[in-house]
């Protein structure tokens, strides 16, 4: 008897580690999902396994950035100094638009997020901040910048973030796309593009990065299976301006458990490294299979 | 019953079926196709398929409206042929002028969900109309016999919607992955304009008999 009870013990006890969904719902697009666990509270696409993270904050320290990716993303601010206006496609907890805000109380950001449900998680649950200068736009990240581009708006740094719970939109990964991006980055901006290091896509991506802007800078450390995409500048910094500018920046980012020091170093330029075969076929709007050469 | 199924399977039967198929398949292909075509002006968004296939349902069924009528008018092998060939350069703009018109759409409307509903009324209402025709009009050509009508309406459906199943899997998973859009849609378009001119070059030769000795049949 007791040998039964002790067994059912053993099944439940690690039960009560694993994370609590504390809310989900299913929107047009995907299922949403936030659970936590311990002291982290995660938003998930689609299912409960923890691949499928989106967003993550430490309840208890809600600036400190969870997220590999989303550190290596303050490796734009190598590039530029004191942006202005900030476009973020994808919105995600709104993370990246927190942050920014608290490191530049005065620039204006667009986010763009064509789930509404996303949004609505991101206020709730993430602590998603908006105000006058900071405004959601719900709409596909495609059509915004087409429109942006009619307006001639520009922005000073674009952060590609968009994903549909499989991989990137296949429309947001064209070379027509990086072009009408780039039509609206203004000059001395940076486009900072989170995508990924390990997948049949990643040499047409690079060659499709490499056919709009030339030569690029990729970010990524072991940790993990994302990499940064610096794109769209016109010269890339010396050493030294690189230097000084991590020097400015070190104690700046702290606070977010960003270490722009280690993170320059996980920094390389494609300028003598093209690391995809020369006749890889560029991503276009006639040819865009992502979500098949993703499997 | 394997026996009266196969007294119906004359050659010129086998065409028809054959052509059928293909139009099942075209349409389809060309469906999955128009959400790659508007992906780049109106977004991915679920209004678009709704557009989609709103606008390929309601031209579907004019189709069949207008095939149906056109049908009873000396029903040929040549003018069924015909409406291949019309059905192949109805599809041409598709390829040729696509970017222009959703350009001009996409600058004129605001709301995307109206724009993909014009630009897809714009791009595929008059092709899928034609191609709609094909269905109603083989079952005049194939049906001999009131009693069979709806046994010869039974296989026709089902082989052009075999079509349509496998013209759906075979782009989706497929072609794209080795070919761009444009090029497939030339592809569907050059097929049934090739079968519109065989149809028709074998009506005139081999089966120059066909219809001329069937009694009128409903």
């Amino acid at each position: 008897m007791f040998k039964y009870f002790s067994l059912v013990l053993f099944i439940l006890l690690p039960l009560t580690s694993f994370s609590k969904v504390i809310h989900s719902e299913r929107s047009l697009y995907r299922n949403i999902i936030v659970d936590e666990h311990g002291n982290k509270r995660c938003l998930k696409f689609n299912t409960k396994s923890s691949k499928t993270n989106q967003s993550c904050l430490f309840k208890d320290d809600p600036q400190k950035l969870v997220f590999n990716y989303a550190k290596l993303v303050f490796s734009s601010l190598l590039m530029i100094d004191n942006p202005k206006r900030v476009l973020i496609i994808g919105l995600g907890g709104g993370t990246l638009s927190n942050t920014i805000h608290q490191l530049y109380p005065d620039t204006y950001i667009d986010n763009v997020e064509i789930d509404p449900a996303v949004i609505n998680v991101a206020r709730e649950y993430f602590g998603f901040f908006e105000n006058e200068k900071i405004k959601t736009y719900t709409q596909d990240g495609r059509i915004f910048i087409k429109r942006a581009k009619l307006k001639k708006q520009s922005y000073d740094w674009i952060i590609l973030d968009a994903f549909n719970g499989d991989y990137i939109p296949e429309h947001l990964l064209t070379k027509e796309f990086f072009e009408e991006t780039q039509s609206i980055l203004s000059t001395g901006g940076i486009i900072s593009a989170n995508t990924f290091s390990i997948s049949q896509l990643y040499f047409h991506e690079s060659a499709t990065y490499y056919e709009v802007f030339g030569n690029f800078i990729n970010v990524s450390n072991k940790r993990n299976s994302n990499r940064i995409i610096l794109a769209g500048y016109a010269e890339q910094p010396t050493d030294e301006e690189i230097t000084a500018r991590v020097k400015k920046l070190s104690s700046f980012l702290a606070p977010f458990d960003i270490d722009i020091k280690e993170i320059s170093k996980s920094m390389s330029s494609t300028k003598n490294n093209k690391n995809w075969p020369k006749d890889t076929k560029v991503l276009t709007d006639q040819y865009s299979p992502a979500n098949l050469l993703n499997l | 019953m394997y026996k009266s199924v196969y007294c119906m399977m004359s050659k010129t039967n086998a065409l028809i079926y054959f052509l059928a198929f293909s139009s099942g398949f075209s349409i389809m292909g060309i469906e999955l196709l128009g959400g790659r075509i508007l992906a780049p002006f109106f977004g991915s968004s679920v209004h678009i398929w709704g557009s989609i296939i709103t606008v390929f349902m309601l031209s579907l069924s004019f189709g069949y409206l207008i095939g149906g009528k056109l049908s009873t008018k000396n029903a040929s092998l040549t003018r069924y042929g015909l409406i291949f060939i019309f059905a192949s350069i109805t599809v041409l703009p598709i390829v040729f002028f696509a970017q222009e018109i959703m350009e001009f759409i996409f600058t004129h409307i605001e709301d995307s969900r109206y724009g993909s509903l014009v630009a897809s009324m714009v791009l595929f209402f008059i092709p899928t109309i034609i191609l709609g025709m094909i269905s109603p009009y083989s079952v005049r050509l194939l049906v001999t016999d009131s009693e069979k009508s709806g046994q010869v309406a039974g296989v026709l459906y089902f082989v052009s919607t075999l079509g349509s199943a496998l013209g759906t899997i075979i782009t989706s998973f497929y072609m794209v992955l080795a070919f761009n859009v444009n090029d497939i849609i030339l592809g569907f378009s050059s097929t049934l304009g090739l079968l519109g001119l065989i149809t028709i070059a074998l009506h005139k030769t081999v089966f120059k008999n066909h219809m001329k000795t069937s009694s009128p049949a409903i």
